[in-house]
């Protein structure tokens, strides 16, 4: 199985989810997208464990797209496991997260995130702000391949 | 004294950066936008030194554009003393590139760059790339201060 992933989305809420995913194929981004609902099972897809011990850890994405907010294992731990592992520690991580306050902002530049964007609440505005993510990342941006 | 800059673009070349900063001015994004010529004279207004000297290096631009090619001190070494820095780490760096087989990519997401964009040669595609690199990092990215 090589499971050629461009985008892995990281992310419990299922509405910002739809949203992003959408946002996503309206600028054809989406084709090869993996959307995983917790910190768990994006570890165990990065490190090739778990249900995905079949896949070639060395495929690995153009950006991942990290959640902060989740169950069992949260962002910042997954962000933690990705940038201290020589294997993924070049993947482009950026986190994704619903406050500018956010202490966290320091923690993840601190952790090597690559960027950080605070989700817009407005639709419109979220839309624009994940089609120009995505159009930086998966088209301007080249990856460690 | 130098006002608050958004933008650092450390670029040797004047065509590359004419074609730069003019794709950047038509997304309004160019007000508080800084050139350097040489990875020298990026280091200086980064850690305050020599014509810097007494600059607040706290005031960090959102983004460095950094190409890799330069005089003096290249791309690549410039890279190594920002994200060898506390004191600059967290700012983000995209280095610019003309080639794509260049080998530093790796090099570069090893020393823990942003984002890597190889320069396009054809003229609107240089103009897009650059508009949805500034959109991205200017708007849509949320600096660590």
């Amino acid at each position: 199985m090589t499971w050629e992933i461009e985008i892995l989305l990281v992310e419990d809420n299922a509405h910002d989810a739809e949203m992003t995913i959408r946002a996503l194929r309206k600028n054809n981004l989406a084709n090869k997208l993996l959307h995983v609902k917790n910190g768990a099972e994006a570890l165990d897809f990065l490190f090739a464990e778990g249900i995905y011990t079949d896949r070639h850890m060395e495929n690995i994405p153009k950006i991942i797209l990290l959640d902060l907010k989740m169950p069992k294992v949260n962002g910042i731990e997954v962000l933690q496991r990705i940038k201290g592992d020589e294997r993924t520690k070049k993947i482009p991580v950026v986190v994704l997260t619903s406050s500018k306050e956010d202490p966290d902002i320091q923690t993840c530049y601190d952790l090597g995130v690559n960027g950080y964007v605070v989700k817009p609440v407005e639709f419109e505005e979220f839309h624009k702000a994940i089609s120009e993510l995505g159009l930086f990342w998966l088209i301007v941006n080249q990856p460690p391949v | 004294m130098v006002q608050q800059i958004e933008i650092l673009l450390v670029e040797d070349s004047a065509e590359d950066t004419e074609m730069t900063v003019h794709a950047l001015k038509r997304n309004n994004l160019a007000n508080r936008l800084l050139v350097l010529k040489d990875g020298a004279a990026a280091l200086d207004f980064l850690f305050g030194e020599g014509e810097y000297l007494g600059r607040n290096i706290k005031d960090v631009p959102k983004v460095i554009l950094l190409d890799l090619k330069m005089p003096k001190v290249g791309g690549v070494e410039v890279l190594r003393e920002i994200k060898g820095d506390e004191r600059t780490q967290n700012i983000p760096v995209v280095m610019l590139t003309s080639s794509k087989e260049d080998p530093d990519i790796l090099t570069c997401y090893d020393l823990g760059v942003n984002g890597y964009v190889v320069k396009p040669l054809d003229f609107d595609l240089f103009h897009k790339a650059i508009a949805e690199l500034g959109l991205y990092w200017l708007i849509v990215n949320q600096p660590s201060q």
